[in-house]
C-alpha cells in the first residue's frame, strides 16, 4: 500500500489537524480580537470533516502498518462526536461573549481534542489507543480550567489533571503487561494471540493487564468505582464545556471500550464480562441514588451521566452484535438529550448571572412556558417515557441484555432506571407545580434558542428516524464483528 | 552471583508503580508531590516496556517507551500550568485546601 491511498483513509483527521494549526497561528498573530471568527471557523471544518467521513470508504481499511482502522463503527461513531462537538461550540458562543471569555484557544483545544477522539476511535493498536486518549485528555485539561479568574475552573482542572493523569498511568501499566505476555500491541495480533484461548503461563499477566486496560477506560467514561471526578469536574467546568465533557469524551470513549473489549480481547470474553456487568450495576445504582439529593443542577447532570453509562454498559456486557448495536443507538439518543438539556441548562441566569441551583427553577411554567415544555420533554426522555427518544436507548439496551440471558443485570438496571425517575421528574414537578420565582431573563441568544428548539423535535419525534438510526448502527456494530 | 533476571526489573517498576499510586492518595501536604508521583508511575511503565523490550527481542517495546517520555513530558507542562492558575486564584497549593467543590 503506498502513502496516496492510506492518506486517503485520513482525511477527515488530516483537515481538522490541519485546520487547528492553521487557525492557531492566525490567532497568535490576531490575538484574542478574532475569537469569533476563530469559533465560527472551526464548526465549518468540523461540518467538513462530518462529510469527508461520509465520503470516506465503506468497507473496514487499515492504514499506517495496521495502527489506524477505517470501518463502519469508527465512522458512525466519528460522525456522533463530530455533531456533539459542533453543537457544543455553537452553544457556547453567546456564553463565551457573555462570560468574558475570550480566549481564541477555547475552540482551537476543542479542535484538538475532538481530534483526538477521532484518534481514539479509528486506533487499532495500544500505542495508537495511548495517543488518541492523551491527546483527548491534554486539551480537555486545559479546557475545564480556560476561566483563569476563577477558582472555581481551576480546582475542576487540576482534580481532571490529577485522576486523568493516574487513569493513563494505570492504563499505561495495563498496556505493558499486555505487551509483556503476548509481545504484541496491534490489534489483529491480539486478536489472534486470544482466539485459542491464552496459554496458562500467560494467563495470570494477560488478566492482571486486561483489569488495568479496564479500569482506566472505566475511568475515561466515568463509571462507578471511577467516577469520582465527574461531579466536582462537571460543576467547576465552565458550562458549555461541561456540556462537551458529557458527550464527546463519553462517546469517544465507550466506544473505544467497546472495541478494545471486542476485538482484540474477544477471545477473554468470559473474563471481563462480569467486571463489566459489576460496573454497570454500580454506575445505574450509584447514578440514580447519588442524584436524589443535589442542588446544583451540573452536578444533578454529573450524576445522571454516570447512570446513563451505566445502561449503556448493560448493552456492552451482552457482548452480541444486537447490544452493540443498542449501544450505539443509546449514544445517538443521549447526544441529542444531553446537548438539549445543556442547552436548557445555559438559557437559566438572571441578571446576567448564571443561575445553577434547581429550586431556581420552581414556577418556571408561569414565567417561561416554551422553555419549560423543552426541559418537561428532555427529562421525560431521560427518564425513558414511552413516545420519547430516551426510551428506545433503553428499550433496546435491555432486549439485548435479556437475549444475552443477563437477568440479574436487566431486572437491576430496570429498578434504577426507576429510581432515577424521580429526580427527573422531581425538576418538572418543580417548574410546574411549586409557587414561582423571579423569571429568567429573556435575552438568551438565538443560538441557544434556535438548538433548544431542535433538540426538542429531534427527541420527540425520533420515532421517525428510529428505524434508519438502527439500520445504520446495526451496519457499525456488524463491522466489528467480521 | 546473582543474575538479574526479567522479574527482577518487573518487580522493580511494580514497587515505583504503587509508590506512585500511594504518593497521590496518600499524600495531604502538596500537590507538587503529586505531580512527582505521577511521573514516578509513568517512569515504571517505562521500565516495564523496555525490560520486556529486551526479553522479547522485540523493537515496539522501545518505540513505546519513546513515545511514553514525550507524552510525560506535555502532561507534566500543563499539570504545572493549571497548578500555577490554581496558586494565583486559592494562595495555596495545600491538598487539604482543593476543597471548593463537595457532595
Amino acid at each position: 500500500m503506498n502513502i496516496l491511498t492510506e492518506i486517503n483513509l485520513i482525511w477527515p483527521e488530516l483537515c481538522i489537524a490541519l485546520s487547528a494549526m492553521c487557525l492557531l497561528m492566525i490567532g497568535a498573530f490576531r490575538g484574542d480580537s478574532s475569537n469569533k471568527t476563530i469559533t465560527w471557523v472551526s464548526i465549518c471544518v468540523m461540518g467538513v470533516a462530518c462529510l469527508l467521513v461520509l465520503l470516506g470508504p465503506n468497507n473496514p481499511s487499515s492504514a499506517f502498518n495496521n495502527l489506524f482502522i477505517v470501518d463502519q463503527f469508527s465512522n458512525y461513531s466519528k460522525i456522533l462526536i463530530l455533531m456533539g462537538a459542533i453543537l457544543t461550540l455553537i452553544l457556547a458562543l453567546p456564553y463565551n461573549l457573555r462570560e468574558g471569555i475570550h480566549q481564541f484557544e477555547f475552540p482551537i483545544l476543542l479542535l484538538f481534542s475532538v481530534l483526538g477522539m477521532m484518534m481514539m476511535v479509528s486506533a487499532n493498536d495500544l500505542i495508537a489507543l495511548y495517543l488518541g486518549i492523551e491527546l483527548q485528555s491534554l486539551s480537555l485539561y486545559v479546557l475545564a480550567a480556560i476561566r483563569r479568574d476563577s477558582i472555581k475552573s481551576a480546582e475542576a482542572g487540576l482534580k481532571y489533571f490529577v485522576l486523568g493523569a493516574l487513569s493513563s498511568g494505570i492504563l499505561l501499566y495495563g498496556m505493558t503487561m499486555v505487551y509483556g505476555f503476548t509481545g504484541a500491541t496491534g490489534f489483529n495480533e491480539l486478536e489472534l494471540a486470544f482466539s485459542n484461548g491464552v496459554a496458562k503461563n500467560q494467563f495470570i499477566g494477560v488478566t492482571v493487564g486486561l483489569v488495568f486496560i479496564l479500569c482506566a477506560l472505566a475511568f475515561k467514561v466515568s463509571a462507578v468505582p471511577f467516577h469520582m471526578w465527574t461531579p466536582d469536574v462537571y460543576e467547576g467546568a465552565p458550562t458549555p464545556i461541561t456540556a462537551f465533557f458529557s458527550i464527546a469524551p463519553k462517546i469517544a470513549a465507550m466506544i473505544l471500550l467497546s472495541r478494545v473489549l471486542l476485538e482484540p480481547f474477544g477471545g477473554l470474553f468470559i473474563q471481563w464480562q462480569q467486571v463489566i456487568c459489576f460496573i454497570s450495576i454500580a454506575s445505574m445504582a450509584f447514578g440514580a441514588f447519588a442524584a436524589i439529593n443535589q442542588t446544583n443542577i451540573k452536578r444533578l447532570m454529573a450524576y445522571s451521566s454516570i447512570g446513563h453509562m451505566g445502561f449503556v454498559l448493560v448493552g456492552l456486557a451482552s457482548g452480541s452484535i444486537a447490544g452493540l448495536q443498542a449501544v450505539l443507538l443509546y449514544l445517538t439518543v443521549y447526544l441529542f438529550m444531553n446537548v438539549g438539556t445543556f442547552a436548557c441548562i445555559l438559557a437559566m441566569k438572571r441578571d446576567d448571572r448564571m443561575v445553577e441551583e434547581i429550586n431556581q427553577l420552581a414556577g418556571l411554567s408561569r414565567t417561561n412556558p416554551k422553555m419549560t415544555i423543552a426541559l418537561t420533554v428532555f427529562m421525560f426522555s431521560m427518564a425513558g417515557i414511552p413516545p420519547l427518544a430516551g426510551f428506545f436507548g433503553k428499550y433496546f439496551v435491555f432486549k439485548a441484555a435479556i437475549d444475552a440471558e443477563l437477568y440479574t443485570l436487566t431486572v437491576i438496571g430496570l429498578l434504577a432506571s426507576v429510581v432515577s425517575a424521580f429526580y427527573y421528574l422531581r425538576i418538572v414537578k418543580l417548574m410546574y407545580f411549586d409557587e414561582a420565582v423571579d423569571k429568567f431573563d429573556r435575552s438568551i441568544g438565538k443560538e441557544i434558542s434556535f438548538i433548544t428548539i431542535g433538540m426538542s423535535f429531534v427527541t420527540t419525534l425520533f420515532i421517525i428516524i428510529l428505524w434508519p438510526v438502527l439500520d445504520f448502527a446495526a451496519i457499525a456494530a456488524s463491522s466489528i464483528f467480521l | 552471583m546473582l543474575e538479574i533476571s526479567l522479574a527482577h526489573y518487573l518487580i522493580v517498576a511494580a514497587i515505583l508503580f504503587t509508590i506512585g499510586v500511594f504518593g497521590i492518595f496518600l499524600n495531604r501536604k502538596n500537590v507538587i508531590i503529586i505531580l512527582m508521583s505521577i511521573e514516578l508511575m509513568l517512569l515504571s511503565v517505562n521500565i516495564n516496556l523496555v525490560s520486556f523490550s529486551a526479553y522479547l527481542n522485540d523493537l515496539v517495546g522501545q518505540v513505546f517507551a519513546m513515545f511514553v517520555l514525550t507524552v510525560a513530558a506535555a502532561e507534566a507542562a500543563i499539570g504545572l500550568a493549571i497548578l500555577v492558575i490554581y496558586f494565583r486564584n486559592r494562595g495555596s497549593i495545600s491538598v487539604e485546601d482543593v476543597n471548593m467543590m463537595k457532595g
